[in-house]
């Protein structure tokens, strides 16, 4: 098959740079081993969270957040997408120290969009919380979506504009013959002008074809849904010293992670619960909302999440061939990012560079 | 609908079936209890707000979801009856308990 | 409880219990948890309490049970009823809860007896209050004393159907008509396989003299009847159906259905176990041998949790994994394990002659399993419509997992086990594909429910 732009990797990144691009007359193939959304982007959180991130990655987020607002006149669907805001609850004087320090450290940079409340605004926000909490850290524009229905619009929108998404196809090995590109996968041989690695996890892996190395390690993330239950809280909730990540999606279900790493055999795609974080995490849930102990809790699974050491993505063009092109490493906060990181690389695949400050994603500083 | 045939070996206990007395035989499960009375459903969706019954008897179904004792989402084929037991028809997702008051 | 046993039985059926016996006195450390509040499983439940005059009703086979119960009541075998097993992974650690208490268990050899479920089957009107497995109202009867008290129509197919209304016959009960909707073709494709089951001839005897006995009664059983609807506005009023070209209605409040049973494969799914279509049960199972070995060392499965064989196979099969446990825990060599077995390995292999003719006399029509009727509900708590699932499917979600993603389908409060193989059908259907090709939900723990605050008490500060 051949194709101006073939993108390895059919999750949220894979399928937004393909849209994209798309949208710009480009004619792209996405390949997944697996199919659309198989892995972290349809299993993650689905929280979008513009809070707390890193300052290199501020500008991104905050124009991901504008372009998540107006979601629907990208792909034609709301993603079922909710702002009610994220907060971080802070539960003493050092948690609200903390939340301070930052707080005025984002001013400082000129942004707006992270504020202080006090207790009695904290209750207002949120009646149910357990009385003890003295304040918190809010982002009123941040909110949730519904990751696999996100992955799925973006994928619909690209194939509108002709892209074509090939499941159960692996890419095993990658040539370059002249200028153009050989991906030999389980499905036989594409030739392509460009590539662009979205492999999530498996980055590292595709990224050594070219021999260009990465220093990415693969993470389970675990996550708990309950049963559906009688709408109670809006903002999606953290605390300023737990490990917490805390929503009720629009069903009534509550969403449950917070950094909670499974055992994974990568090889074998195999992750193994940890029972005892699980409980940790439902303890913190109950130390905050404790009329939920008698919920019960569906399912809980983990996915398979790329994190660099420095917890930033990967956005770079490849420092070891040309017309090849990296988006990954997303270390857990990537589905914010998706829409911007599709504007980003076609930006930076078709005109050589970016509008966005990029600089601090390179390849190159590892 | 069902009815529930004598038996003297069980010792009685009195319970609320949405706020009325009856007297039960120790142990019955509340659904069966339930249907017994002739009461034909236990609870209704949170979704269409239809009506539903216990299905399968043994634990798999979540059809039987009903409030006992205040909690609200109890499957009654598995849960028993105790003297002084509260079950009441749960209507949709049911509600929470009370959050702790704050000032 | 231990945190750790050399073998820990799961399900307190026929299987579970004979292969605690089988465990007992051998000197090791054994466990058998169960989430009923006694022994028996689904055919001998509530055997211990039973009242003598009502369990002459329930005919021979089920006082059988009273001779396992009672061996393993004297057992050695450590007992934990009303205990859930929530999950099992491939490292042989288990999470239960037991008095609202949660733990982590771990053990050397684990069985898995789970048994089976009835086998979830759609049909329009099947969520209205007065539809009911026929399975359902036995364990009325059984556990509480319950019976249907203005009449009642049976419908399906299988053996559990017969026996449910030969019971209630005894009762009293009356039985407005059974609905026998196994296709006449069927009688055609099961004949060959007629002679092999005349090997297990008591259970066609008894098949035989069921029926005799209904029909002295008087009872109406409609052969072949189709298109199987419950109908009423809010409640179950009446049951429509098809028979010999004509359309009938019957008013009832009351609809018992019954399709054949399939294995409770969450356990073995959650552990990663591998699992393969059984095209003649129309059922996923774990794969497994002679032994009771699953893919995963250490796991064994018996009873009909390992593919639907019946009670007495059941008791047969928990022997067999019981001494296959005792042999891997170096209690019992080699041959010491193959001789104690032979028994059970010839009385298995004769009860199961039965097998292919039911399978074959028993398959339930595809277009029963598939439906196309796209208004019919298939998951039951997320109230989603067989045309769902087909538009998903249409739309590029190829896979029952995607199907799942993207309706709901699933994902409610029973984690899919009412709708998985509906599910699993129709998406095969609506891709063209066998469904033996296409995939199963993927098995998500935790199996069996628990609450945040059990959950919470596996914390260090919370454990007692
Ligand atoms: C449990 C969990 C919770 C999370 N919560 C949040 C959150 O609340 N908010 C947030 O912003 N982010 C969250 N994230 C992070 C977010 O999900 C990811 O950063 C994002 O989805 C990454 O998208 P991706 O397309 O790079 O990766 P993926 O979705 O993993 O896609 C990579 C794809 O590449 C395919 N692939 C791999 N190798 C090959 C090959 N050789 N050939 C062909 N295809 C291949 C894979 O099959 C896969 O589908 C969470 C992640 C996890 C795991
Ligand atoms: C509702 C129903 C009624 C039936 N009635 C009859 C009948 O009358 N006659 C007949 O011949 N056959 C009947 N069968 C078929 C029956 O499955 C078998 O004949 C026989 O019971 C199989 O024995 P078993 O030991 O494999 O499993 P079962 O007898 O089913 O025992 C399995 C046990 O495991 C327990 N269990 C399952 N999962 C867990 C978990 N996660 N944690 C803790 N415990 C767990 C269950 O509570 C159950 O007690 C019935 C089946 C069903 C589903
Ligand atoms: S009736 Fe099915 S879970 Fe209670």
């Amino acid at each position: 098959m051949n194709t101006d732009v073939l993108i390895i990797g059919a999750g949220l990144m894979g399928s937004s740079i393909a849209l994209q691009l798309a949208m710009r007359g480009c004619k792209c193939a996405v390949i997944d081993k697996a199919s659309p959304g198989r892995h972290a982007s349809g299993a993650n959180a689905g929280g979008l969270r513009l809070l707390n991130r890193d300052p290199a990655e501020i500008p991104l987020s905050l124009e991901a957040a504008k372009m998540w607002h107006e979601i629907e006149s990208l792909v034609d669907s709301d993603c079922d997408s909710r702002f009610t805001g994220q907060l971080r609850v802070a539960e003493n004087k050092s948690d609200m120290a903390k939340l301070e320090e930052r707080a005025s450290m984002v001013r400082a940079m000129g942004y707006q969009h992270e504020e202080i409340i006090g207790k009695k605004e904290l209750y207002q926000l949120v009646p149910a919380l357990a009385p003890h909490c003295v304040g918190g850290l809010l982002c009123r524009q941040d909110g949730y979506g519904r990751p696999y229905h996100a992955v799925t619009a973006f994928r619909r929108k690209a194939e509108s504009l002709g892209v074509t998404f090939q499941s159960a196809t692996e890419a095993y090995t990658i040539e370059q013959e002249g200028k153009d590109w050989k991906v030999k996968t389980s499905q036989g041989t594409f030739n392509s002008s460009i590539v662009v690695n979205c492999a999530g996890a498996w980055s590292g892996k595709i990224a050594g074809m070219l021999n260009e190395s990465v220093p990415l390690t693969p993470k389970a993330l675990m996550l708990m849904v309950t049963e559906r239950l009688p709408h109670f809280v809006d903002p999606v909730m953290g605390a300023a010293s737990r490990k917490l990540s805390f929503k009720q999606m629009q069903n009534g279900t509550l969403i449950i992670g917070g950094a909670l790493v499974a055992k994974l055999d990568f090889k074998k795609e195999k992750t193994d619960l940890d029972w005892n974080q699980l409980a940790e995490s439902a303890k913190t849930v109950l130390h905050f909302f404790p009329q939920l102990q008698e919920v019960r809790i569906v399912r809980a699974w983990a996915g398979i999440e790329a994190y660099m050491p420095d917890n930033l993505p990967v956005i770079s063009a490849s420092q070891k061939a040309n017309n090849f092109y990296h988006a990954f490493g997303f270390s857990a906060h990537g589905f914010q990012l998706s829409p911007v990181i599709g504007r980003i690389m076609s930006q930076l695949i078709l005109d050589g560079h970016s509008e966005l400050p990029i600089e601090p994603f390179h390849i190159n500083r590892f | 609908m069902f009815k529930q045939l004598p038996n003297d070996q069980l010792e009685m206990v009195d319970i609320l079936l949405n706020g009325e007395k009856i007297q039960v035989p120790l142990g019955t499960n509340v659904a069966a209890m339930t249907l017994s009375q002739g009461q034909r459903y236990t609870r209704t969706t949170s979704l269409s707000g239809s009506k539903r019954a216990p299905f399968c008897m043994m634990g798999v179904c979540y059809e039987c979801l009903m409030v006992i004792d205040g909690i609200a989402n109890q499957r009654s084929c598995v849960t028993y009856v105790k003297q002084g037991m509260q079950i009441e028809t749960q209507q949709g997702v049911g509600s929470l308990p009370e959050g702790a008051h704050h000032e | 409880m231990n945190d750790h046993y050399q073998l820990l039985i799961i399900g307190g059926g026929p299987a579970g219990l004979a292969a605690a016996t089988t465990a007992s006195g051998q000197g090791i450390s054994c466990a058998l948890l169960d989430e009923q509040p006694a022994p028996g499983g689904q055919i001998y439940r509530s055997i211990e309490s039973v009242p003598d005059t009502r369990a002459q009703t329930l005919g021979t086979e089920y006082l059988r049970g009273k001779t396992l119960a009672a061996a393993f009541r004297e057992s050695d075998v450590e007992y934990y009823p009303e205990t859930r097993v929530w999950s099992l992974n491939n490292g042989r650690e288990i999470g239960i809860t037991h008095k609202s208490q949660s733990k982590i268990i771990t053990a050397d050899q684990i069985l898995v007896a789970s048994g089976a479920i009835e086998r979830p089957m759609p049909f329009s009107g099947w969520t209205l209050p007065g539809v009911m497995q026929a399975g359902a109202g036995q364990i009325l009867f059984k556990a509480a004393g319950v019976i249907p008290s203005d009449g009642v129509v049976l419908a399906g197919s299988g053996p559990l159907l017969l026996l449910l209304a030969w019971q209630y016959l005894q009762l009293g009960v009356d039985i407005k008509v059974i609905l026998d909707v196994t296709p006449l073709s069927n009688h055609l494709f099961a004949l060959p396989k007629l002679p092999r089951a005349l090997l297990a001839h008591h259970y066609l005897t008894k098949g035989l003299v069921y029926q005799r006995d209904l029909s002295r009664a008087g009872v109406k059983t409609k052969i072949g009847a189709s298109n199987l609807q419950a109908a009423g506005d809010d409640l179950l009023k009446s049951v429509n159906y098809r028979h010999l070209g004509r359309e009938h209605t019957i008013e009832t409040d009351l609809l018992l259905t019954h399709f054949g049973v399939i294995p409770h494969i969450w356990l073995t799914q959650s552990a990663g176990c591998k699992h393969q279509w059984d095209n003649s049960q129309q059922c996923w199972r774990p794969r497994h041998d002679e032994w009771g070995n699953t893919s995963i060392e250490g796991i064994l499965v018996a009873g009909d949790g390992a593919g639907i064989n019946g009670a007495r196979s059941a008791e047969h099969a928990g022997r067999i994994a019981g001494l296959q446990a005792l042999f891997e825990l170096g209690i019992l060599t080699e041959s010491e394990r193959n001789k104690q077995a032979k028994n059970d390995q010839k009385w298995m292999k004769a009860d199961r002659h039965i097998r292919p003719f039911l399978e074959a006399y028993f398959a339930i029509p595809q277009s029963m399993l598939a439906t196309t009727d796209n208004e019919t509900i298939i998951c039951r708590c997320e109230e989603i419509t067989a045309g769902q699932i087909r538009e998903a499917v249409e739309t590029g979600h190829g896979g029952s997992n995607d199907v799942k993603y993207i309706t709901r389908c699933g994902m409610g409060a029973c984690q899919g086990r009412q709708c998985a193989n509906s599910v699993a059908h129709i998406v095969a259907d609506a891709g063209g594909e066998a469904v033996s090709e296409s995939s199963h939900y993927r098995g998500r723990p935790p199996v069996a429910p628990l609450t945040l605050k059990q959950l919470a008490s596996l914390t260090k500060e919370n454990r007692q």
